[in-house]
This record gives structure tokens, C-alpha cells and sequence, in this order.
């Protein structure tokens, strides 16, 4: 079941195709990444599901319902900028987004308190946002957008601004929700955090999709077939015993041994045929595929389509 | 609960709780009472000085022989003193008249019956009040003077019973019948401050909602707050809950006038709160019914409750109007006119990322409000004329000028057309305001003209 489910989303400013026919399916329950250079159109995608801004064309479906105001209740969203009102304090603020979301003043303030003991910032109820440190703002904001423990949580670009400590605190908060039923969907340029916690991920360039699909598919789909192996051994015995149907990359010394990076040059041979030929001339202590990247398939793909664009 | 009151209330208890307006609430009516008592406090301080004037009379019209040499026939006030100088030219005076002490040189030349002129020199200028004493005086005396020259039997006798003052009283004819005095006066009075107030309150608070406006922007929660409502709850939480800050501060500073009001009646006119006002105006009217027999000697009690008289006829004239009407027109202008314009701040707000570029934004926007002050200021002497008439009517301006007019007497169809005119400009100016903020409220960094709002206004909601 899709919890969301764009289909043909086309969004016009003036002189501007922010969008182009773009559709994506977040199935329920997962965490969704959305990819892009700046400027390729993801906060515009997010804000539509957010209702911010509505299409000129296409649709968004919530649990297969065109997405309306019963909606908003059950969505958190953390803009990319972050704000809060500098002059309120910060209970009162949280009190008062909360409320916006549905929650009842005493269901929010009963939360509250659980969630400003778990971060240990009981102290900053009565302060001023404006007295807090920028970090600590985003913490303040990051509670204020789960507070109502909401099916859907939209991140744009979760970890910029926070520090390596409070971005782990943010991952595992994350997986958290995904282990609670939420589906989470967010933007990022961090390509690491895609492949740690990423089910699907949809990558939009220059306002159109080129890649999409579940991660563990995208990244089998731009294999290289390449592997690595680390043997007992010398790089001779290797290169000389290897099958003219694969290539020898490169090598290099290994606290276990000698690593090297083979390629299968044929798309008709298969993992089993390198390890037959591997057992005959070497001994072997690991051999795994190397996967490319989400960085590498971010870089290939994204040059790949201005290359098209540009001929 | 609904969402929009929770913006009300937010917006609101933030200002409400602010120490500006705390402080705005007390001292408002003060500060209003020191701009009216300050300046009257400084006219009669100056007034204490003692002024002596020397006076070359080469005439001799004025000058009377006393037993301590000639004496100025002008009686001196409290404050000016007059001391007649003969056989000098005017211009031995002239270098050491600083270091003299005196306040002016009065010059009456022998020809004065033609020229009809004197002259003052003095080293600063001579007051308009010591002038005009000096006109009026002078004036008399030489139409004694003129008079006497005719030779008529008891002259003086003739003069007093010649001498009248009329007083124009103005009764209103109300529809059932009914007679109604009532003074232009205070009728202008009533009409300029409540276009005043709605004129402040418009300005001051819509500016506060553009400032609210900019500062989500500014500070980037409105992406939060727009994700959980509609931008139009947004914009009209905002416009109500700031509305509501303001009928506030009015209400605290009614308040706070009526206590100052009814302390300073019950100390300065006591009788006031014994005597009906109705009882006060007839058997006024009845005095002066029957002080037309003695006219040639008028009574020394009126005279003295001169100042008493006015203000009874003041007080009269507040009860002939309609406090009822005017009060509800008021609040419905005061809201209304409020609303109609917050809207058009709100989007002014939402086209720009900091307070300095409101600057060349809000002129077209308050213009009409500009006009509406001066066409107030000549519709209070001309209430019923085409000018004030059309600008009573158009929504831009009818809550500035229709608060004047109101005292005067308005038609109820006028009151029907301007009123649905308001209310349905309003509405479609909330509309048009939401389209355009929504829009608006997203956009950073670059400046936007009235142009580029244009296209917003196309975009799909």
C-alpha cells in the first residue's frame, strides 16, 4: 500500500518549469529519499505533498485519497529553513505548533515533557528562542515535527546544520519512526545517509525524474560488475593464472593479505564462473561485489542526463 | 479547538503581553490629555511677565492730564502697563531701547483720525494678543471720539440700548417631531476625532500586521505554519487577533477617558450632576427669554456665568446627538475600514523580506487613506456637498469621511450603500490579498513589484 503517490506533478513559476511530469510512490512504512542538485525541484515536490503550494497539474493521493486538510494532521514537516518565532518562548512555541497539528493542549504538554527530558532540555522551557544557540533551536523544531506523532514525516535536508553527534541522535530517531509504522520521506545531499537508511529513492534533475526505485534495485541496476577479492598470495600467481574473460583492476597489500578488484568483462558470465577460476590459482579469504555508491550513481547519473540535455 | 482562534489567541496574547502596549494603554489617554494641556499650561505662563509699553501719544487724543502728569485713556491689563512720555522724538529711544526694560514703544502720530494707523517699536516681535487689544481700544476710543463729534443728546443712553448680542442657537427638527439643540461645534469636534482615531487605528495596527507578517517570513516559520494551515487562516488569525489588540487599547483608553472625564466633571462642574441636563437648557432658555425686557442692564450673574453657560451648552449638545449611533457607526467604520486595509498591509508584508522595502510599497496603498483625512477636513464645514458625499461612499475612504458626516445627519440609504460597499470591498480585497500572500510568503530575495503581484494573482491555489 502507498502511503503517497504523486503521479504527472507539474509545477510552473513564472517562466520556470519547476516540475515536469514528475510522479513517485512512497509505499507505507519506508523511508524515502529524494535526490537532487539545488535548484532540481525537490523542496517544490515537498511542499506540494505538504500543501504549501498546489500543482498545475497531476495529483497527490494519501493513502489513495486525493490529498485534502484532513491530511495536515497527519504530517510533520521540517523545512530545510529552519524558523521559529524568536520572541515566543520555547514551551509556549511547542505548545502552540502542536496545537496547530491537532494536538489538544494537554496531550501536547504531556509530550513535551517526555520529549525535553529524552534531548535533556528541560531547562530551555521558559527561554526566548533567540537566547538559544543555533543547534539548539533545531532540536527545539526537530520535537515540535514528530511531536504529533504524525504517519508521514517530510524532512528537507534533515542534516544540514547539525552537528556529526546530533545528526547520529537524528538517524536513530529516524529509524525509530520507521520501527513505530511512520514513512518518512526526506532530501538530503548526503549520499552516506541515503544508503544507511533509504528504501527507495527517487533522483530529480533539472526538474524531471531520471532515477528511481528501491535502493538495493538502483544500486544492482549500476553494477559494474566488479569484485573484490583478498587471497593469500602473490599479484604474479593472480595475473598470470586469470581467465582472459576478466580483468585485473588493481591490487594492493592488506593487513589480511592481498586485495585486488577484478572485473567480469562479459555480461554472459556470472560470479560463479571468477570463483571457479579464483579457486584453481589462489587462495581465498573474502570475496565480495563491489556495489557502486549512491554518491557515484549520483554524479554518473546526473551528468549522464545534462550530457543528453546538452547534445 | 479551530484552528484560526488559536492563531487569534497566539497573535493576540503575544502583543497584548508586550510592555509597549502596557505602557501604551496608560499613558495614551495621558499622553492625548498633554498634547491639549501642555501647550494651554505654556499660554499662561507666558501670560504672568509684566509688560510695560511706552507710549508717544504726539495725538493727544489719548492722553488725559492726571494728578501725576498724563495719563494713557487705555486702561493697562494685569500683564501690559502703559506709560505716557511727551515732548520726546520717538528716535531718542532708539539706541538704548534694549537696555531700557521696556517691552515696546506705542507711536500714535497727530494725524491718526486719517491714517487710521499707530505704530509699535519694540527690539522683538510684539505679541498678537497685546496688538489686538491695542486695535480694539483704540478703535473705540476714537469712535467715542467721532460720535461725540455729532453732538446728540444722551449719546451713551442711545449706545446701550442699541448694543445687542444674538446668540444663534441651533435646534434640530428631528423626524418624530421632536426639537433637539444641538452646537455645530461640537458636532465637527465629534465627527474629526472619531475619523482621527479611525485614521491612527487603521495605520498603526495595519502596520503591526505587516510587521507580523514580515517577521514569520523573516524568521522562516511560516513554512512550518503554512504546512499545518491554510495561508489564508494565517492571514486573517493575524488580521483579527491584531484587530482585537486594538479595540483593546480603545477600550482601555475609553475607560480610563470616562474616569478622567467624570473626576475632572465632578471637581470643575459640580451643579452639572445636580440638574438634569434637560432642566439646565430650558430654564437657560427661559433666563434669557426674560432678560430681553432689561436688556439695558444685564445682570451681573449671566455675565459671570458666562463660562458656565457654554459649558452646559456643550454638555446639551452631546446629549442632542445620537451617542448611540454614532458609537455604532464608529465601531462598525473602526472595524471594517481596520479590516479592509490590514488585508492590503498583510500583502505588503508578504511581498518583501525586511521592514525597509515597505517603504515605496505601502504609498498606493495608504494614499486613498491620505485623501480621505483631507476631504474629512472640508467635509466637516460642508457635510452634505457632492465631495464629501462620494467619499463617503467609496470603501477606500468612507471610514474616514462618513465618521464626519454621521454627526451632521446622514440618510439611511447613504449609510446602507456605503456600509454593503465596505463590507463587500472587504471581502473581495481578503480575497484577492489571500492569493496574492500565499504566493508571497514563499518568495525570498528578490524584490517584488506590483507587477510580478499581478502574476501571482493567476497562479492556482
Amino acid at each position: 500500500m502507498n502511503l503517497i503517490s504523486a503521479s504527472e506533478v507539474v509545477k510552473d513559476f513564472s517562466g520556470h518549469r519547476a516540475l515536469n511530469h514528475v510522479s513517485m510512490e512512497v509505499p507505507e512504512g519506508s523511508i524515502y529519499g529524494l535526490l537532487g542538485p539545488n535548484g532540481a525541484g525537490k523542496t517544490t515536490l515537498l511542499r506540494i505533498i505538504n500543501q504549501i503550494t498546489a500543482p498545475d497539474q497531476g495529483s497527490i493521493l494519501f493513502e489513495g485519497t486525493p490529498i485534502g486538510q484532513e491530511h495536515r494532521h497527519l504530517i510533520g514537516y521540517l523545512p530545510e529553513e529552519r524558523g521559529l518565532y524568536k520572541k515566543m518562548k520555547v514551551g509556549e512555541q511547542a505548545l502552540y505548533l502542536a496545537q496547530l497539528k491537532g494536538l489538544s493542549r494537554q496531550e501536547a504538554m504531556k509530550r513535551l515533557k517526555i520529549w525535553f527530558s529524552k534531548f535533556e532540555i528541560e531547562a530551555w522551557w521558559d527561554k526566548k528562542v533567540e537566547e538559544l544557540s543555533k543547534g539548539m533551536a533545531q532540536k527545539v523544531q526537530f520535537i515540535t515535527t514528530v511531536l504529533h506523532e504524525p504517519k508521514l514525516l517530510i524532512f528537507d535536508e534533515p542534516f544540514s546544520g547539525f552537528d556529526p553527534i546530533n545528526v547520529n541522535l537524528l538517524k536513530h530517531e529516524i529509524l525509530q519512526m520507521k520501527a513505530r509504522g511512520a514513512t518518512i520521506i526526506f532530501s538530503t545531499h548526503n549520499m552516506s545517509s541515503v544508503e544507511e537508511l533509504c528504501d527507495h529513492i527517487t533522483l530529480i534533475n533539472e526538474s524531471e525524474t531520471v532515477l528511481q526505485g528501491e535502493i538495493s534495485e538502483v544500486r544492482e541496476r549500476y553494477r559494474a560488475n566488479k569484485y573484490q577479492l583478498i587471497f593469500q598470495g602473490s599479484e604474479e600467481q593472480l595475473a598470470k593464472g586469470l581467465d582472459s574473460r576478466f580483468e585485473l583492476l588493481s591490487m594492493e597489500e592488506n593487513g589480511m593479505g592481498q586485495r585486488a578488484t577484478i572485473r567480469i568483462k562479459s555480461e554472459k558470465e556470472g560470479s560463479g564462473d571468477l570463483i571457479r577460476n579464483l579457486v584453481e590459482i589462489t587462495e581465498i579469504k573474502a570475496f565480495k561485489e563491489i556495489l557502486p555508491g549512491m554518491n557515484d550513481i549520483f554524479i554518473q547519473v546526473v551528468n549522464d542526463t545534462n550530457v543528453k540535455k546538452g547534445a | 479547538m479551530n484552528k484560526i482562534s488559536l492563531i487569534i489567541r497566539r497573535e493576540y496574547l503575544t502583543r497584548i503581553r508586550k510592555k509597549s502596549f502596557i505602557i501604551m494603554s496608560v499613558l495614551g489617554p495621558l499622553i492625548f490629555a498633554a498634547y491639549i494641556l501642555i501647550p494651554m499650561y505654556f499660554a499662561t505662563l507666558e501670560d504672568k511677565e509684566e509688560k510695560l509699553m511706552v507710549v508717544i501719544d504726539d495725538s493727544g487724543l489719548f492722553t488725559e492730564r492726571g494728578p501725576n502728569g498724563p495719563v494713557f485713556i487705555i486702561q493697562g491689563t494685569e500683564t501690559l502697563k502703559f506709560q505716557v512720555v511727551e515732548g520726546v522724538p520717538v528716535n531718542t529711544f532708539r539706541e538704548t531701547f534694549e537696555e531700557s526694560g521696556y517691552y515696546g514703544l506705542l507711536f500714535i502720530p497727530s494725524n491718526i483720525l486719517a491714517s487710521e494707523s499707530s505704530l509699535i517699536y519694540s527690539t522683538n516681535q510684539t505679541s498678537l494678543v497685546i496688538s489686538e487689544y491695542l486695535e480694539r481700544s483704540m478703535e473705540s476710543e476714537i469712535e467715542d471720539l467721532k460720535l461725540a463729534s455729532h453732538e446728540i443728546e444722551d449719546i451713551d443712553k442711545i449706545l446701550a440700548e442699541v448694543e445687542t448680542s444674538i446668540n444663534v442657537r441651533n435646534i434640530k427638527w428631528t423626524r418624530d417631531g421632536k426639537t433637539q439643540e444641538s452646537n455645530t461645534g461640537v458636532i465637527m469636534g465629534i465627527g474629526y476625532l472619531g475619523g482621527m482615531l479611525i485614521f491612527f487605528f487603521i495605520f498603526f495596527f495595519g502596520s503591526q500586521v505587516m510587521r507580523g507578517v514580515i517577521e514569520e517570513k523573516v524568521s522562516r516559520i511560516i513554512e512550518v505554519i503554512v504546512s499545518s494551515v491554510k495561508p489564508y487562516q494565517l492571514m486573517m488569525g493575524k488580521i483579527v487577533g491584531v484587530g482585537l489588540v486594538g479595540l483593546t487599547q480603545f477600550l482601555i483608553w475609553m475607560l480610563l477617558s470616562a474616569v478622567l472625564v467624570t473626576g475632572l466633571k465632578a471637581v470643575v462642574f459640580p451643579e452639572l450632576n445636580q440638574t438634569p441636563t434637560e432642566q439646565v437648557v430650558s430654564s437657560d432658555l427661559f433666563d434669557k427669554g426674560a432678560g430681553v425686557q432689561d436688556m439695558s442692564q444685564p445682570s451681573p450673574e449671566i455675565l459671570a456665568g458666562e463660562d458656565m453657560d457654554m459649558a452646559k451648552e456643550i454638555f446639551a449638545s452631546l446629549k442632542s446627538i445620537s451617542v448611540g449611533m454614532i458609537l455604532a457607526s464608529f465601531l462598525f467604520y473602526f472595524i471594517f475600514g481596520y479590516l479592509l486595509y490590514a488585508s492590503m498591509f498583510a500583502v505588503i508584508g508578504s511581498m518583501v523580506d525586511n521592514e525597509t522595502d515597505t517603504q515605496q510599497l505601502i504609498f498606493p496603498v495608504i494614499f486613498p487613506l491620505i485623501l480621505g483625512i483631507y476631504v474629512m477636513i472640508n467635509a466637516i464645514n460642508n457635510p452634505d456637498n457632492a465631495l464629501s458625499f462620494w467619499f463617503s461612499i467609496i470603501p477606500f475612504t468612507s471610514p474616514v469621511v462618513m465618521m464626519v458626516r454621521i454627526p451632521f445627519g446622514v440618510p439611511w440609504w447613504q449609510l446602507a450603500l456605503s456600509g454593503s460597499l465596505l463590507i463587500s470591498t472587504f471581502l473581495g480585497m481578503t480575497w484577492v490579498a489571500a492569493k496574492v500572500y500565499r504566493t508571497g510568503i514563499l518568495m525570498y530575495g528578490k524584490k517584488v513589484s506590483y507587477k510580478e503581484v499581478w502574476k501571482w494573482l493567476r497562479y492556482s491555489s
